[in-house]
C-alpha cells in the first residue's frame, strides 16, 4: 500500500469540486463563498506540494508559500469589502450586490 | 518488515488526515451556520497540514496552521460573529441552485478524475530538477526553502511583502470612517483657543436680559 502522488492529487481534486460546489450553492452568504475560495487554494497548495516533493524540487514549496501570501491577502481584502458592504446596506447577500445596475 | 510497517503507518495516516480534510471541507459549504463553517474550515486546514507533514514538507505545514488557523480563520471567525446577520434567511434557495451546482460540480471532479488518472510525468522532468530537495540528514526543510527563496526567488519574496502591505493598507482604508456627530477631543483647536474666543463679557442692561 504505496501512498504515491495520485492520491495526493485525487484529494485535492475532490476539495477543489467542493470549493467550487461551495459557490455555486451559497449563493447568499458572501462569507461561506469566501471561505470556499480558500478550500481551492488549500487544493492547489496540496497540488503544489505533492508536485514538489513527487519531482523532488523544492521549488514548488515556495511557490506554494507566495500562493499561501496571496491567499491571506485576498481573505483581508476580501473581509474588509464584506464588513463596508453589510454597514452601507446591512446585508451580505449576494443577491443584493446591484448598486451598480450590472 | 520494519519498512513494510512504517509504509502501513504512513498509509493509515494519509487516508485519516484525507478523509477528515475532505469530509471537513464538506462541512464548511454544507453547515447551517457559518461560526460552524469557520471551526470546519480550521479542522480542514490541520489536516491539510497533516497531508504536508506526510509528503515531507514540514515549514508549510508549520506555515499552514499558523497562518490559517492563527490569523485566517479567526479573521473569519471575527467577521462572522461581528456581523449581525439573519443566517436562517440566507439559507433561502440552498435547494434551487444544489442541481446546476451538483452538476457543474461532478463534471468538474470527473475531468479532474480523468486527469489525475491519466497522466505521465515526462521523465526527463524527474531527472532534472531545478533545485533539487537536499535530503533530510543534510539540510532541513526550513534551510532548504530558506536558501531558496532569499536568493533565487528574491524579488518574489519581496513582491510577497509588498501585496501583504497593499492589503494591509487596503483593508485600512476600506473599513475606516469618519463618523459624523461624535464628541472628538481636538487638540489643535484646544490650543488655538484665546481667552477672547472663549469667554465672552458683556454689560447687560438692568431688568432687561440680553
Amino acid at each position: 500500500m504505496v501512498i504515491g502522488l495520485g492520491h495526493y492529487l485525487t484529494v485535492a481534486a475532490v476539495l477543489f469540486t467542493l470549493g467550487v460546489f461551495g459557490i455555486f450553492i451559497n449563493r447568499k452568504n458572501v462569507i461561506v463563498i469566501l471561505m470556499s475560495i480558500e478550500l481551492i487554494l488549500l487544493a492547489v497548495n496540496i497540488n503544489m506540494v505533492a508536485f514538489s516533493t513527487h519531482l523532488n524540487d523544492i521549488v514548488g514549496q515556495v511557490f506554494a508559500m507566495l500562493i499561501l501570501t496571496v491567499a491571506a491577502a485576498e481573505a483581508a481584502i476580501g473581509l474588509a469589502i464584506l464588513v463596508v458592504f453589510f454597514r452601507n446596506r446591512g446585508s451580505i447577500a449576494v443577491e443584493d450586490v446591484n448598486m451598480m445596475r450590472g | 518488515m520494519r519498512l513494510e510497517l512504517s509504509m502501513t503507518v504512513t498509509a493509515a495516516f494519509f487516508y485519516l488526515f484525507a478523509t477528515i480534510t475532505i469530509a471537513s471541507g464538506f462541512m464548511v459549504i454544507a453547515s447551517r451556520n457559518p461560526v460552524q463553517s469557520v471551526l470546519f474550515l480550521i479542522l480542514a486546514f490541520v489536516n491539510a497540514a497533516g497531508l504536508f507533514l506526510l509528503m515531507g514538507a514540514e515549514f508549510l505545514a508549520m506555515i499552514l496552521v499558523i497562518v490559517y488557523v492563527g490569523a485566517v480563520a479567526v479573521l473569519f471567525l471575527f467577521v462572522v460573529m461581528m456581523l449581525d446577520v439573519d443566517f436562517a434567511a440566507l439559507r433561502q434557495g440552498f435547494l434551487q441552485y444544489l442541481p446546476i451546482g451538483g452538476l457543474i460540480g461532478l463534471i468538474l471532479l470527473l475531468e479532474l478524475i480523468l486527469v489525475v488518472g491519466t497522466y505521465t510525468i515526462d521523465p526527463g522532468l524527474v531527472r532534472s530538477p531545478a533545485v533539487p530537495i537536499p535530503s533530510a540528514d543534510v539540510m532541513t526543510n526550513t534551510e532548504a526553502i530558506g536558501q531558496v527563496l532569499y536568493t533565487r526567488y528574491f524579488y518574489f519574496f519581496q513582491a510577497a511583502g509588498l501585496i501583504l502591505l497593499v492589503a494591509m493598507i487596503g483593508a485600512i482604508v476600506l473599513t475606516l470612517r469618519e463618523r459624523v456627530g461624535v464628541r472628538r477631543q481636538d487638540i489643535s483647536k484646544q490650543n488655538a483657543r484665546t481667552q477672547e474666543t472663549a469667554v465672552e463679557v458683556r454689560k447687560v442692561p438692568f431688568r432687561q436680559g440680553i
